[in-house]
């Protein structure tokens, strides 16, 4: 059976989605994204430069992905409604990921801003995802108000530590009916393959690939972690069994055999 | 409370430490912490950090490349006058050096900006002299509404302003503010700054928050390294910088790290700041924060600059010239009228090709205005 990612209203077969940022350059990322096999790729706009002929980051984007702007520098609801428009004006098409962040210290998100660049962005018909500290109500809220997705961070961008908010991504994979996607903090393959053996419905990756010394290969590396660990979920992962035996004394050893 | 009596806390902090306390284990302990303290800060700036640079590097290199990428974004400074009021010690602009003064026509100022422009650079840093009356505010607007034309990113560096004056500057258009208290030690500044305006030492210190207050998005601030000792000017300005975050949590703060260059008039009394100091400052800054922009200017040799790059600068400038209208417009045979000479000549493209060459991206681009 053909297990597709669906999501903003289309079909995937890659459930790993990459970043932009941070490459040595174009070509290589260019190599990054063929190898990684995504569909979807998200670019800053404000890296965007139309007007450059030998340095213009759309022209290495591959023709078969999907281009999802982010809105990457946006310190409040109103500055990623304006870049999510640029965007849509300058022919990026209508695939935004929403990041306000006013913590540079971290480059934590803003959730309430978030919320409010949904709510505007989902009526004027972009396909949005916003990026998200892993908090239920407010992904929730951003169901409701009609993001295509959710896209919790794992641990601070570029920290490279892993899915440390597992607890609370658990909670919204079980909760909510849009895809989760995890996007942030994802520092190796294993850490992708975790989050896709929980149930996420796609991981975002960025840093861990283009500082890597080989980028291309770990981009391969993180298509077949991410593409194991969801077939580890559909198959059904066992619980992990206990460390101790059967106890001497049952505790509902005093109901005998009846039954 | 401003920086001003964070200042005067931080001076006790470094009359309280002992540096020769400081042990190789302890040195290590701070290059692994993430403490913001001012402690673990003077440890990193310690000389007996100095023994474990290779060490620091490795720790800072890695740090950097998480938090910003395989990526430089580069700038150029255009000069718009270099009329000055002040006296400073350190600057060809001095008011008493006999240099030839220019303050650019709109005319000019779009000539230069549409030669710069053309080199692909989106990014400027405009500059004046410290005269008001020779490049008054009105004027550095109008000089902003013809350069918005050409770049897609606009800061200034010129003398300091009240908040309601960046607040103005930043709806014309400007995202960012370059600012040097250029020393941090309040006699030393009371010195080399002779006269004029530039003299009041906490109103240029508290600059950079009534700039971060005004709607900046960007604020870069710097001491002038051989002003006095670069250890203690290091650490005041991290612990400004890392004042400036704490409070701004939505500006980006970044830093420079400025060594004095010769320059027109009187060069003598300055200290030495050799490239070991520079690097251990800059791993020291980029241990202590690990989000701070570090800006390295063409003051430093072409040589030094590319082997810099990798242990924590962010931005770079390229193509420069320190003279009112030295893109398109000076005589460069004329009478030298710069503000310091610098070291690394090469132009845009070479700058370009540098970075590549190292595995680093250029980046021309970084914001657009909204």
């Amino acid at each position: 059976m053909e297990d597709l990612f669906r999501v903003g209203g289309r079909e995937f077969q890659s459930r790993l989605l990459l970043g932009t940022g941070k490459f040595a350059n174009y070509a290589v990322m260019k190599k990054a994204i063929e190898e990684s096999g995504s569909d979807i790729v998200t670019v800053a706009l404000r890296r965007v430069d139309p007007g450059s002929q030998a340095d213009n980051i759309l022209d290495f984007i591959p023709p078969q992905c999907t281009l999802m702007t982010n809105t990457s520098g946006a310190r409040d609801a109103d500055e990623a409604i304006r870049i999510a428009r640029l965007a849509k004006a300058g022919g990026a098409g209508n695939w935004i990921k929403i990041e306000v962040v006013q913590d540079n210290k971290y480059l934590l998100p803003e959730n309430l801003e978030t919320l409010k660049a949904v709510e505007v962005l989902v009526k004027e018909g972009f396909v949005v995802l916003p990026y998200m500290s892993p908090d239920l109500s407010m992904a929730r809220r951003m169901e409701d108000a009609g993001a295509a997705a959710v896209m919790p961070l794992g641990a601070p961008i570029g920290s490279n530590r892993g899915i440390k908010t597992r607890e609370l991504v658990e909670i919204m994979v079980r909760e909510i009916k849009v895809p989760v996607i995890v996007d942030a903090g994802i520092g190796s393959p294993s850490q992708a393959c975790e989050c896709m053996e929980i149930g996420c419905a796609a991981v975002l990756v960025n840093t861990a690939v283009a500082i890597s010394e080989n980028p291309v290969q770990m981009a391969s590396a993180f298509r077949d972690a991410v593409m194991a660990g969801r077939r580890a979920y559909l198959s059904g992962i066992p619980e992990k069994g206990g460390l101790s035996g059967v106890a001497s004394s049952p505790l509902t050893g005093f109901l005998g055999d009846e039954k | 409370m401003t920086f001003y009596n964070t200042l005067q806390e931080s001076e006790a902090c470094l009359r309280n430490f002992d540096a020769h306390e400081i042990s190789r284990g302890s040195v290590i302990r701070a290059v692994e912490s993430e403490s913001c303290s001012p402690e673990r800060l003077l440890t990193l700036l310690s000389p007996k950090a100095s023994d474990d640079l290779e060490l620091m590097a490795r720790k800072a290199h890695e740090i950097t490349l998480r938090q910003f990428g395989r990526v430089i974004q580069l700038y150029t400074p255009l000069y718009l006058s270099n009329f000055c009021d002040n006296q400073c010690s350190y600057c060809g602009f001095n008011a008493r050096n006999r240099v030839p003064r220019k303050t650019l026509t709109l005319e000019e100022i779009e000539r230069e900006a549409a030669y710069i422009a053309s080199t692909g650079l989106k990014h400027i840093l405009i500059l004046t002299g410290g005269s008001r009356p020779h490049a008054p505010l009105s004027y550095i607007k109008s000089a902003v509404r013809v350069l918005k034309k050409y770049f897609s990113s606009i800061s200034a560096e010129i003398y300091a302003l009240s908040e309601g004056e960046y607040a103005e500057l930043a709806a014309e258009g400007v995202d960012g503010l370059t600012i040097y208290q250029e020393t941090y030690h309040e006699a030393v500044y009371d010195r080399v700054h002779k006269a004029g305006p530039k003299k009041d030492f906490q109103f240029r210190l508290e600059a950079p928050e009534r700039a971060a207050r005004g709607a900046f998005r960007n604020v870069n601030i710097g001491a002038l390294l051989g002003l006095s000792d670069w250890r203690r000017e290091s650490f005041f300005l991290g612990m400004h910088a890392g004042y400036l975050q704490d409070r701004f949590p939505n500006v980006e703060i970044s830093a420079s790290v400025p060594r004095i260059r010769p320059h027109e008039g009187d060069f003598s009394g300055f200290e030495q700041v050799s490239d070991r100091d520079l690097v251990q400052m800059i791993l020291a800054l980029r241990l202590f924060l690990p989000r701070l922009g570090i800006t390295l200017s063409t003051r430093e040799s072409p040589r030094l600059r590319e082997n810099l790059i990798p242990l924590g600068v962010t931005r770079m400038s390229a193509g420069s010239t320190t003279e009112v209208g030295g893109h398109t417009i000076a005589c460069h045979d004329a009478e030298d009228a710069s503000q310091f000479k610098i070291a690394d000549e090469r132009n845009v493209e070479e700058i370009k090709a540098m970075l590549v060459a190292r595995g680093y991206q250029p980046v021309l681009k970084d914001w657009m205005r909204l």
